[in-house]
């Protein structure tokens, strides 16, 4: 094998072993409570893709995470840890929607990029410029500033809608805000089924997304500089690079990324902000940039994968009776077996040296009979 | 003003203080000894289920505690052995239990108890007043029928203190946190160290969330934490890793939440006054409260030559 495709290969192992491990402690577990794992996992399997519909909602789930995912991927490449990306992606939605049925008169096309344009800024001053700033130049610990500045989001987005008189509720006894207009949504993939599982064409904004990411992180100056920050800080530092603005600009379009996600999600998706602010996301996506090692390709795999356990675990429920729940038990696991990646290695040595150990038990041994 | 002389007010700052100020004493252990530790939100699950559960099949609330306390240290255990002796990440692995966490309690709820939640005749920890206290002007607000758990709160900060700062485990476990190899060099046992801040840090904040679960109620809910271990951890930093400093800034997180219940009704919208606590936070790292500088070796794992 040649080191690029051992590297690959390497890559793709732990991940891959990690949820293996993962889905053998599950099946452990299920067994253990009285079920039969196979159909428990076949459940799982058949409601996340057996179908049409439910192959359009894995993937119309996968999209949050996998534009999100990207985000924090590149927020880890450059060292730093969003964790807050829940509130981006809520600020996103919010400029989103407020842009989207704002404006009349645009050309469809145009409105829709203006509102994913907001999005996308809104996500980036929550999370980059403010956050940033405050690691950058006065040291405040980024997973507490993103955290905190993510709780505010989240309230914020409450805050527009909940009480009778909020800024962006639309009058009436139901707390939510006036629907995106139809020609500013984003379009269904044109199939029946897709439909119904409102599958938009923002599977493929997470797509293009993807190459972006990877283009910017691996073939310009500015991803260079954001590995060789992520790599050591104090080389970069002496190798010239900006390493605080570099911090900033890497928190900033982790953010971008989380608030483009909100604002597809609302265009695509929920077409108005109503009042369910937990949708999670945020938080999967951590997991899912972990999984895919931060590789932009792998966050579609790890998205598609996560989002396929949320949407084959309500079925699970349903028809096997094991809670849906169990599915947060296996993340858990593939994210613990992800970070203990010395445990193969470990293992492996353990029993090395306990055949050592026996061949030369056996070699005494022989030599005593001889 | 009349809202800052309201007894519910002060006994709310107490109360709400409480299920934070043990999870960021827990992390303060931790972090002392050298291990990030980012997995009290899961923990603080994990004791919140035990409790209920133990206090339902033994039918004391004290068992309930105390399942709570050896769970909080089995998960602890668990961690601190993927981080010590596999040197992991150990953001990524308190990640991982907090999913774990989370995910774990809902199952087992369902399992156990069905989907209607937790039996309602459960028993929970006494409350108290203690007379004498009662009675002085504005200790007697604060002190006004609290649980039991908050009592101990208190006596587990300056126990804490005394032992980080005041005995020889807590210098070494200090030492061990700062420069591992000058410790290891003078013959400490780096590792047992670390595994003995990450279980003391485990059994706090399953006490944290044993509080939560058969302190103020008595049921358990999922994600019934909502999120109180991760404030902890930024009380830990804001009382830059301390007991006291904790307990400080615990006290002002349950200040600020016991200000928004009490504001509420008012002309100031809910949701923007339960901004508070946060948005104080990010003000207090941004400069208020000086750099928090955490322990030299924190989150750096230690290989032992072998």
């Amino acid at each position: 094998m040649t080191p690029g495709v051992r590297s690959v290969v390497r890559g793709l192992g732990l991940p891959i072993l990690a949820s293996l491990f993962a889905i053998v402690i599950g099946a452990i577990v299920v067994a253990a409570i009285g079920f039969n794992p196979i159909t428990v996992y076949g459940s799982l399997l058949s409601g996340a893709f057996g179908n049409l519909f439910s192959i359009g909602a894995t993937l119309s789930g996968a999209v949050p995470l996998i534009l999100i995912g990207l985000g924090i991927a590149i927020a880890f490449k450059a060292g730093v840890f969003n964790i807050g990306a829940e509130g981006q992606y809520w600020v996103g939605a919010i400029a989103s929607v407020w842009v989207s049925y704002h404006f009349t008169g645009l050309p469809g096309w145009l409105h829709i990029i203006l509102a994913l344009v907001a999005g996308m800024l809104a996500g980036a001053v929550w999370g980059g410029v403010i956050p940033g700033l405050a690691k950058a130049y006065v040291g405040a610990h980024e997973v507490i500033t993103t955290m905190m500045m993510s709780y505010i989001g989240i309230l914020l987005a409450q805050y527009m809608i909940e009480e009778p008189n909020a800024p962006m509720r639309q009058p009436g006894y139901i707390p939510e805000s006036p629907m995106i207009p139809n020609n500013v949504q984003l379009p269904f993939l044109p199939m029946k089924a897709f439909v119904q599982s409102q599958l938009s064409i923002g599977i493929f904004i997470a797509l293009i997304a993807a190459v972006v990411v990877w283009l910017l992180l691996q073939k310009t100056t500015f991803g260079f500089q954001i590995r060789t920050v992520g790599y050591n800080q104090r080389a970069a530092k002496y190798a010239g690079v900006h390493v605080a603005w570099y911090t900033i600009l890497a928190l900033g379009m982790s953010g971008l990324f989380a608030g483009l996600a909100g604002g597809v999600q609302m265009l695509g998706v929920a077409h108005q902000l109503n009042d369910s602010f937990a949708s999670q996301y945020g938080y999967t996506a951590i997991v899912v940039a972990l999984l895919a090692r931060n590789n932009p390709f792998g966050c579609i795999i790890a998205g598609i994968f996560f989002a396929a356990l949320s949407t084959g675990g309500q079925t699970m429920q349903q028809f096997s009776g094991v809670p849906a729940s169990l599915t947060d038990v296996l993340t858990g696991l593939v994210v613990f077996f992800v970070a203990a990646e010395q445990l193969i290695p470990e293992i492996r040595a353990w029993f090395r040296r306990n055949k050592d150990r026996r061949r030369i038990a056996g070699v005494q041994e022989g030599g005593k009979t001889a | 003003m009349s809202i800052l002389t309201n007894p519910q007010l002060w006994a709310g700052t107490l109360s709400l203080a409480t299920p934070l100020a043990l999870p960021a004493i827990g992390g303060t252990f931790s972090e002392r000894t050298g291990v990030v530790n980012i997995a009290m939100e899961g923990i603080m699950l994990i004791g919140a289920f035990f409790a209920v559960s133990f206090s339902y099949w033994t039918g004391s609330p004290w068992l309930g505690l105390l399942a709570a306390m050896a769970a909080g240290a089995l998960i602890a255990w668990i961690f601190a052995w993927a981080a010590i002796r596999l040197a992991s990440n150990q953001v990524v692995l308190g990640m991982a239990v907090n999913i774990f966490g989370a995910g774990i309690t809902a199952f087992l709820l369902n399992t156990i108890f069905g989907y209607n939640g937790t039996p309602p005749s459960t028993a929970s920890l006494p409350t108290i007043t203690i007379p004498a206290i009662k009675s002085i002007p504005v200790l007697g607000w604060f002190f006004y029928q609290q649980n039991v758990l908050v009592y101990l709160m208190l006596v587990l900060v300056m126990a804490s203190h005394w032992l980080l700062f005041h005995t020889r485990l807590g210098l070494r476990m200090r030492a061990v946190g700062e420069n591992p190899l000058a410790a290891d060099t003078l013959g400490l046992n780096v590792w047992r160290l670390r595994y003995t801040g990450v279980i003391i840090g485990g059994v706090l904040s399953a006490i944290g969330g044993a509080y939560l679960s058969i302190g103020i109620l008595n049921s358990f809910d999922v994600n019934m934490t909502d999120g109180r271990g991760y404030i902890a951890l930024a009380a830990m930093i804001f009382g830059k890793w301390t007991p006291f400093g904790s307990l400080g800034a615990a006290l002002l997180f349950g200040f600020a939440s016991s200000l928004s219940t009490a504001l509420q009704g008012n002309a100031i919208p809910t949701d923007l006054i339960a901004m508070l606590p946060y948005a104080l936070t990010v003000l207090a790292l941004a400069g208020v409260i000086g750099k928090s500088v955490a322990p030299a070796a924190d989150g750096i794992p230690y290989k032992l030559d072998r």
